[in-house]
């Protein structure tokens, strides 16, 4: 018998990727934020490649939400660079675009969930309109190929079709989130944000919703990002884990081995107060 | 005058695991918990390797670790992939998940059942990922439900319903359908009746035959008798509190 391997204290340090031959489809690098005086994110990297579902799992005021905000456009991080594979655009830092490169690059190649449905949806009107909306902005003007568009879209959301014509407002708490992820998805974004999807709806609910986005993620491989404080939501839907802590990721890792194996002691605590 | 040279082929080496090492750090008590220590073996195309020990050994634990749902805390997993060599003790995770999809096979009692996906999709879709088409990735889905002995009655209707064992060979077509080059069995037999055990071990058959490698913990091991090529025994290391 060996003596024991008592020195193998520290964790193995991982290689780059070999066998993944694709470039990433969203990377984030050195990202750090600041709002006066709080540190909400720091020094952050980001790697998530195509077809892949990243979870970002951490309490509020851990900065996942914040960090999901910096990867669709909304807030500029003060220190850090952020590339999307997008042809012709993969050497732009898309931090230097300007407003309104932001706001079409969003409309054209991101799509976004939020949690609650007044930041992603008009309220008042139809809910295919806000599925075309998204059309629209990207120059779509043709009303019968809108209208059919913002149809299939919400189809794949498995949006019942015939209440397309009714607003957001009429519609329960699950619908809402289809009609937002129907717009979300309608051009066929490069990556799809998901913020909190599913958070504070019926347990009942939540599970249709995400046996949805998996149905997407499996039949279309889109590329998510997918924040949540709730590790069940993470654990179904996740390939992939960063685990933050105040402004920092403590951990990351393949799904499974986040919660079979959990190295640091935050990660640990977490998932053993969920089990 | 014919002389005939009969040149012994060695099958190619498929993995070589060197002082592979596990510990659990459960920071919550302080404590290390020492699962496995050093081990050493080599497995070949086409070998079948049984793990045997008490429960507690760390039969299961090297087997996850292999598979990377465990993080190994020392040495080497040398994995032969179609592309060169990679040890999957410190391979990146996006590398993980590619042999995963392609390579690596990891068989378990439990099915990861999902809501509203019928047991033949469920079946099909490693078959699916690998680019085949829909409905020739139903068609043998339907034919591996059927040879593991779920009723016809079942195979359009969501697994999440059925009872324990019509999950587990529901699990187990879907886990076999894909010829990997390495396979990691954990205990697929248990609680299994005899006509799903007989397939599975006739699939296991046929899969070593064609070069499939595969490690394995077995309940009862006399199900796998024909199989076993090595066998490894591991032993519950012992430690004092630190």
């Amino acid at each position: 018998m060996t003596a024991l391997n008592l020195a193998a204290a520290t964790q193995i340090t991982h290689q780059p990727p070999r066998l993944m031959l694709a470039e990433p489809m969203l990377t984030m690098r050195g990202i750090s934020k600041n709002f006066g005086d709080v540190k909400a994110v720091s020094d952050v990297d980001v790697t998530v490649y195509p077809g892949e579902v990243l979870g970002i799992v951490g309490e509020s005021g851990s900065g996942k939400s914040t960090l999901l905000r910096m990867m669709n456009l909304e807030e500029t991080p003060q220190a850090g660079s952020y590339h999307l594979a997008l042809p012709g655009r993969e050497d732009r830092d898309l931090f230097t675009l300007d407003r309104f490169e932001r706001r079409s690059l969003r409309a054209q190649h991101i799509g976004i969930v939020y949690q609650n449905p007044h930041l992603g949806l008009l309220m008042g009107h139809t809910n295919s309109g806000n599925v075309a909306e998204r059309l629209l902005i990207a120059g779509k003007r043709n009303f019968a190929e809108l209208r059919e568009q913002a149809r299939q879209s919400l189809d794949a959301s498995e949006f019942p079709v015939e209440r397309m014509d009714a607003t957001p407002r009429e519609l329960s708490g699950g619908m809402q989130q289809r009609v937002q992820l129907a717009k979300a998805i309608a051009l066929e974004p490069a990556v799809l944000l998901l913020d909190e999807p599913t958070t504070g709806l019926d347990v009942s609910v939540q599970a249709l919703v995400l046996d949805t986005l998996k149905r997407l993620q499996r039949d279309r491989a889109i590329t998510m990002v997918l924040v949540s404080h709730d590790l069940g939501v993470i654990r179904t839907m996740a390939d992939r884990v960063m685990v933050m802590r105040r402004g920092k990721v403590v951990e990351q890792g393949l799904a499974d081995q986040i919660f079979q194996d959990p190295q640091h002691a935050y990660t640990q605590q977490l998932v053993h107060a969920k089990l | 005058m014919n002389i005939e040279v009969s040149i012994p082929t060695t099958p190619a080496p498929v993995l070589r695991v060197e002082g592979l090492t596990k510990q659990f750090k459960m920071h919550h008590l302080k404590r290390t918990l020492f699962a496995f220590d050093n081990i050493d073996f080599e497995l070949r195309e086409g070998e079948f390797i049984l793990l045997k020990g008490e429960n507690g050994a760390g039969k299961s634990t090297l087997l996850r670790t292999l598979y990377r749902s465990y993080l190994p805390r020392g040495g080497h997993a040398y994995y032969h992939t179609r592309e060169g060599v990679i040890d999957l003790a410190s391979a990146a995770d996006v590398d993980i998940a590619v042999l995963r999809r392609r390579e690596i096979g990891f068989v378990t009692q439990f099915l990861n059942a999902r809501p509203r996906v019928a047991a033949e999709e469920v079946v099909a879709e490693p078959l699916r990922l690998a680019g085949t088409y829909h409905a020739e990735a139903l068609v043998e889905a339907r034919r591996w439900l059927g040879a593991f002995g779920v009723k016809k009655q079942l195979w359009a209707a969501y697994p999440s319903t059925f009872s324990g064992g019509e999950q587990q060979k529901v699990n187990l077509a879907r886990a076999l359908i894909l010829p990997q080059r390495l396979l990691l069995l954990d205990e697929p037999t248990a609680s299994l009746d005899r006509d799903a055990r007989n397939a599975l071990v006739e699939r296991l058959t046929q899969l070593k035959a064609s070069g499939v490698a595969m490690i394995g913990v077995f309940h009862h091991p006399e199900d796998v008798t024909g199989l076993i090529d090595q066998e490894i025994a591991l032993k519950a290391v012992k430690i004092e509190d630190q």
